[in-house]
């Protein structure tokens, strides 16, 4: 009973504690770290006190009329209801203060819409839940999900600082050059944006949106998806990290290494045991949102794997649906999302999982040949 | 002020409730056809509902419409009335050229921008990089993937069926137009004559687009599955089309009406809502020539 | 012939049918009136409990009480409930009740089709709200449905969700075009179009809206239902189609759409700031231009609500222009009220707390929405709860306070009795409280960088959340008053006489309270 309750009390505070502990009651936008969010927090800045001038004096004549205009305290009504002047006065003034407001916004929009001469050039393409991002001039790229454990977002474990807004692997940048991004999705339309950077931009399938920045402050900018694409809209933080030139080509080469490797891997032989531990993780990341952790799906809108016919027994039709997707359906191509190795791992696991124990496998070699003989 | 007083406000009236569940019922019949026939169902059930909907809605058109002619012809209704249907049937026609908009809307965003940004050109001309080797052109033959819209092999020209049926629509837009004075000259039978003709010139277009379909499907795979330039152009010849079958049912309904002695020379409003209609669908057609068919 | 004669001797007994047939078959536009009102508060409760649902989860982060898939649900159905259900009714029933009263009519012009509009309304609603029990469920695409969300991966709803949309229109379009009617051929003689009172000419210009934008959504969502039954291409690239075409093609519909639930609202404050402010109303003919011209400018700024889609820079900049021009003469409309209170002989009944917290308020969300005008700005606001404040700042004390303001105003025209003040009174406070409270903070929140639409959210956005839920609830509870109040004054109370409010001007407070079941059967002259 005690240890229950002692149990339960410290669960409780551990649920509770974010909250209290880092109680924050930002009210504004923040300035960001790149030229272009600083025009826009200025713009802000500016329209906002426009508004709240103008506010004040109308707001002001109001409240003057009110507690000195009252029938109760015998106010007596005049009788007027026109005035030439003032009607044109008050067309005219607010007009030439939009005016006014439209001059620095054209110019800053000017220069937000002009992407030419980038440094470094990255296609970032949105899937139903989580971003792409290739280095179109290295040749590699990488999925980026959600890594925040189901566990916190269902409360049965304590929130961490960046709940929601952290990933797997993040989007890595150079400081101080200017680097354009070619947005587009795979499904539904998503939107990438980074608050810090004021860069917000739509991904829209079958189009290629450009946009640009350039950031001077190494450090983790976090931002999410903000365009309604679908269930796990709420899900698809975009974490993006900026770092010093030197460090930044370090990485790109061992990004180039490693997807060196992983192209020989699919030439390696694998044990059943290896590729249910590898696909368990790729289950994990790209699978798990719709078909659940345990396999048991959401019907009707996204099948369970455990015990389905495709994944017990159809050993063909089971590769073709993960490799080419079943179109009109949530169900995507994954043939050109994951390599091979994960193909055959997530394959592999699904047939070996939640009691589906087929104790069949399929290789990334077979994989291999398979997308190579259509 | 005469008029105002005998503004008439009919007591009670069951058809606008028939009406409700008519359509109702022929919709959720419809939406059930579609959806379970998407899932591999049987539509059984759904074609019945939607069939009951379109009768109730069949014997409420007979009804209301049977009702309004009675009063009109026992002399209920004040030219105020009158101004009443007037303003009402041109609003309505209002909104029909505001539904057309939208698709007239679409196929210039889609010729203008949409096609050129997937070739290559223009603002968005980076798109390109995912559709490699495709080409901006209008008519759209080769799609962006084919794989998954088929193009048509060829479109149809402008100057064959189309031009034929913008001669017989222009020239029922005439006929109609000559029965009317007719009507207002009181020679019926002249009425009925051009009435009868404008109607013959309305089956002879419906029959030509219905050919030219035939010819679209079965020989150019020119279908509304075959990419953008299927797409609209189906849309709107077939929304037009639907429009010409209303037009056509309103006017013979003038027709069976003026055989059996209805109107007056100066009180025929049901007529002449008939002919504006009418007009309308001509007016459509024009737009969808030059923009359909000839550029 | 027979049928003739009977309808025809009909016209001669007056007074409402007995039982349920009086409703299901009435002509009489202040029945239809009442069925339109009754309807638009029973949606608004559904659509408040929806947000209630929203609220709930959104106490806290993490998720609690429903699944990110049941969350998109309710924030699509509270949307289009809210939008379709209870605010376009909400108008449509005040028009239908008042406007043959101030222009002394004895009736709409078209008495049958307007039964008509009323009674697809709870049809369509009817199968709007069946989607929730379909298997996949209901819409979960926003109230905006954007193509492919809507099409390629909508829910098998979707096909429902259309034909419900369809109806909805084909009676908006209907009843528009009665009012249209009604205002240019019914007016009582003399009643010239500069002597009209503002509702009837808001209402005149919010009709021409309808007629103008319900058939571009009807498009819209036919090019849908060809997509996803027909193969269609309209929003596939593969095809050479565009989604953002659904977008340009809704939001041509949908600008206007949010003027069409605000104008009538600045109609009905235009005769209560007058009234218990003793004076005429200042600017009379400017408050007809700039209704004309917010009407007109409505149909050339859609793009502001895709500044992000990425649109080439010349349009950015146009949209961006044209929507500042909006703040001209909605601006000329605010002062023209304020300086009709100024240095009048004022008083604060209900209706006019109303008023004033709807100028304030209004006027708020409306600089928020310039703020959101500014392109550049437009692409951090967008989309984030900046934008979710924006809007509820307009609809919620805007629409939502202006339909209350006339009910308060015109109940006793209505009912015959005096609503209780003081009650009316607390839920005005109650609600302007818990309104504020509820989304004032969205706005910090939305700058602080919360998207909207979503079910869960980071950690720093937890104290303003919170704070938010806790107004909403005490707004939604506070709704109950009002049907309270409402329920109790039909059945009794004070008598009202045929001018209740001493400065109240209009031929509708010239027949007795309550209004007779038929009205200027001979119309009044107008001087
Ligand atoms: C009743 C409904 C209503 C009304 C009246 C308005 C009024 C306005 N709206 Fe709003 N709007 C919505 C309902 C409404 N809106 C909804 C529902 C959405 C979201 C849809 C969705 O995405 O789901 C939206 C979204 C929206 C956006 C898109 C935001 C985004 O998604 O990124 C924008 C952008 O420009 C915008 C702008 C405006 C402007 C400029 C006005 C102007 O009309 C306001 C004019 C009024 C004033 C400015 C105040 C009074 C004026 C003065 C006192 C004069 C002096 C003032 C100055 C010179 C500054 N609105
Ligand atoms: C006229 C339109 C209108 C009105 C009146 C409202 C009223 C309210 N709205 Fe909203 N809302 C929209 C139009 C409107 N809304 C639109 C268009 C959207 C966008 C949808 C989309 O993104 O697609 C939206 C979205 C929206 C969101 C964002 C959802 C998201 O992005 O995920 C939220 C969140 O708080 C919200 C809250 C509320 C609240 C608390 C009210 C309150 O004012 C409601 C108060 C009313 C009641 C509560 C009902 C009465 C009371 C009862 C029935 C008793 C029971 C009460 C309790 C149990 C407390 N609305
Ligand atoms: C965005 C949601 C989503 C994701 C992510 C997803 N699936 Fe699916 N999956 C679906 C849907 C929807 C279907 C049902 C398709 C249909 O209608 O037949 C499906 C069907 C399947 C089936 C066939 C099941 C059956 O019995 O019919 C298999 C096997 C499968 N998915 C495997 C995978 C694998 C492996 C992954 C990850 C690499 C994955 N899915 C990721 C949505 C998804
Ligand atoms: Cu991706 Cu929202
Ligand atoms: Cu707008």
């Amino acid at each position: 009973m005690r240890v229950h309750a002692k149990r339960a009390v410290a669960l409780a505070a551990g649920l509770l504690s974010p909250a209290v502990v880092m109680a924050d009651w930002t009210m504004n936008m923040a300035p960001g770290v790149t030229g272009t969010s600083n025009q826009i927090f200025s713009l802000h800045m500016t329209i906002l006190w426009i508004c709240v001038a103008i506010g004040v004096v109308v707001f002001g004549v109001m409240f003057w009329s009110i507690f000195a205009h009252r029938k109760s305290q015998g106010a007596k009504p005049a009788n007027f209801h026109e005035n030439t002047v003032v009607e044109i006065l008050w067309t005219i003034i607010p007009l030439a203060i939009l005016v006014a407001m439209a001059v620095p916004a054209t110019a800053t929009l000017v220069e937000m819409y002009d992407t030419s001469e980038s440094e470094v050039d990255i296609k970032v393409t949105g899937y139903q839940w989580r971003w792409r991002y290739e280095y179109i001039n290295d040749d590699f790229g990488y999925f980026s999900s959600l890594s925040t454990p189901r566990e916190q977002i269902e409360n049965r474990q304590a929130k961490g600082e960046n709940y929601l807004l952290e990933v797997d692997n993040p989007l890595v940048i150079p400081v101080g050059k200017k680097v354009r991004f070619l947005l587009t999705a795979n499904d539904v339309i998503h939107s990438w944006w980074v608050p810090e950077f004021g860069v917000k931009k739509d991904a829209i399938p079958g189009f290629i949106n450009e946009t640009w920045t350039r950031v001077d402050e190494p450090g983790i900018y976090r931002g999410q998806c903000t365009e309604l694409c679908g269930k796990d809209h709420g899900f698809m933080p975009v974490v993006v990290e900026a770092v010093p030139e030197e460090e930044y080509n370090a990485w790109v080469a061992e990004q180039r290494a490693a997807a060196e490797t992983e192209r020989q891997l699919t030439e390696k032989d694998w044990t059943l045991d290896e590729l249910m531990e590898r696909g368990e993780k790729a289950y994990a990341s790209a699978c798990a949102s719709c078909h659940q952790p345990d396999g048991t799906g959401m019907p009707p809108a996204f099948p369970a794997l455990k015990g389905s016919q495709i994944a017990t027994e159809d050993m063909a039709a089971h590769i073709d649906i993960v490799v080419n997707g079943k179109s009109g359906t949530a169900m995507q191509a994954f043939g050109g999302q994951l390599s091979e190795v994960d193909l055959a791992a997530v394959i592999t696991y699904e047939r070996n999982a939640w009691g589906n124990n087929t104790g069949e496998m399929v290789t990334p070699k077979e994989i291999f040949d398979y997308k190579n003989q259509e | 002020m005469a008029d105002h007083q005998t503004y008439y406000v009919p007591e009670q009236s069951k058809w606008p409730i028939v009406a409700t569940v008519g359509l109702g019922v022929t919709l959720y019949g419809a939406a059930s056809i579609m959806v379970n026939g998407n899932q591999g169902e049987s539509t059984g059930g759904s074609w019945f509902m939607f069939w009951i909907g379109a009768l109730i809605m069949a014997y409420m058109l007979f009804g209301w419409f049977g009702s309004v002619i009675r009063e009109s012809r026992a002399g209920l209704y004040s030219d105020q009335m009158d101004r009443s249907f007037r303003w009402g049937m041109s609003w309505f026609i209002f909104s029909e050229v505001m539904f057309f908009a939208a698709f007239f809307g679409a196929l210039f965003y889609v010729r203008v921008f949409v096609v050129p940004w997937i070739g290559g050109e223009g603002d968005k001309g980076s798109t390109n990089m995912l559709w490699e080797g495709f080409q901006a052109s209008w008519p759209l033959i080769n799609n962006p993937d084919p794989q998954v819209y088929q193009g048509p092999k060829e479109v149809i020209g402008p100057w064959g069926l189309p031009l034929i049926n913008t001669i017989l629509l222009v020239t029922s837009s005439f006929t109609v137009t000559i029965a009317h004075h007719a009507l207002k000259a009181g020679n019926r039978a002249k009425v009925k004559l051009w009435l009868a003709a404008t109607i013959a010139l309305a089956v002879v277009f419906m029959f030509v687009q219905g050919y030219e379909y035939a010819h679209a499907y079965g020989d150019l795979d020119l279908t509304l599955q075959s990419g953008i330039y299927g797409s609209t152009f189906f849309m709107l010849t077939g929304f037009h089309g639907a429009h010409v079958m209303l037009g056509t049912l309103m006017l013979f309904i003038m027709l069976v009406r003026i055989i059996k002695g209805h109107f007056t020379e100066d009180n025929h409003f049901g007529f002449e809502a008939a002919a504006w209609y009418w007009h309308f669908v001509d007016v459509v057609w024009l737009g969808l020539f030059v923009f359909v068919y000839v550029i | 012939m027979s049928s003739v004669a009977d309808t025809h001797s009909q016209e001669h007994h007056h007074g409402p049918a007995k039982g349920i047939s009086r409703w299901l078959l009435t002509t009489n536009h202040k029945d239809i009136g009442s069925m339109y009102l009754i309807f638009s508060f029973a949606m608004f409760l559904l659509g408040g409990s929806m947000a209630m649902v929203i609220r709930a989860e959104l106490f806290q982060p993490g998720l609690q009480i429903v699944q990110p898939e049941f969350f998109n649900q309710m924030t699509t159905m509270h949307g289009l409930i809210m939008v379709f259900g209870a605010v376009m009714p909400a108008f449509v029933g005040l028009a239908n009740w008042m406007l043959p009263l101030m222009i002394g009519a004895p009736d709409m012009a078209l008495p049958r089709m307007n039964n008509w509009s009323f009674w697809l309304l709870p049809c369509a609603f009817l199968i709007l709200v069946s989607t929730l029990f379909m298997e996949g469920g209901a819409p979960n695409f926003g109230w905006t449905f954007y193509a492919p969300l809507s099409t390629t991966y909508g829910p098998p709803s979707t096909t429902f969700f259309i034909f419900a949309i369809h109806i909805m229109g084909v009676s908006s379009i209907m009843g528009a075009i009665n009012v249209i009617a009604t205002i240019l051929n019914m007016r009582a003689p003399g009643m010239k179009m500069m002597k009209m009172p503002l509702f009837v000419w808001t209402w005149l210009i919010t009709a021409f809206l309808l007629i103008a934008v319900m058939p571009v959504l009807a498009g819209a969502v036919t090019m849908m239902l060809m997509d996803i039954n027909f193969g269609t291409s309209f929003f596939d690239a593969s095809g050479g189609g565009d989604p953002v075409l659904f977008q340009h093609v809704f939001w041509f519909f949908g600008h206007p759409e949010v003027y069409i639930m605000i104008l009538p609202a600045f109609g009905a404050i235009s005769h209560i700031v007058p009234a218990f402010s003793r004076k005429p109303l200042f600017g009379y003919a400017s408050m007809v231009y700039a209704v004309g011209a917010i009407a007109l400018l409505s149909f050339l700024v859609w793009a502001h609500h895709m500044f992000t889609v990425g649109i080439p820079l010349a349009g950015q900049l146009f949209f961006m222009y044209a929507t500042l021009l909006i703040a001209v003469p909605t601006g000329v409309k605010v002062f023209n009220w304020v300086t009709t209170m100024f240095r009048g002989s004022l008083s604060f009944e209900a209706p006019m707390l109303f008023a004033v917290a709807f100028i304030i308020l209004f006027t708020i969300g409306g600089f928020s929405g310039l703020m959101l005008a500014i392109a550049p700005a437009d692409f951090q606001y967008h989309d984030t709860y900046f934008v979710v404040a924006h809007f509820h700042y307009v609809l919620v004390p805007g629409a939502i306070f202006g339909i209350f303001a006339s009910a308060y105003f015109w109940l006793p025209k209505w009912t015959g009795h005096m609503y209780d003040e003081t009650l009316a009174k607390t839920h005005f406070w109650l609600s302007f409280i818990g309104m504020n409270l509820a989304f004032f903070p969205m706005h910090f929140l939305g700058l602080a960088g919360m998207p909207r639409r979503i079910p869960d959210y980071a950690l720093q956005f937890s104290d303003f959340n919170m704070v938010s839920s806790i107004g909403a609830f005490m707004f939604g509870v506070t709704q109950l008053l009002f049907l309270f109040i409402v329920v109790k004054c039909v059945r009794g109370g004070e008598k009202a006489a045929a001018k209740p409010w001493d400065g109240a001007e209009g031929l509708e407070w010239t027949v007795p309270s309550p209004a007779p079941y038929h009205t200027f059967s001979t119309p009044p002259e107008v001087k």
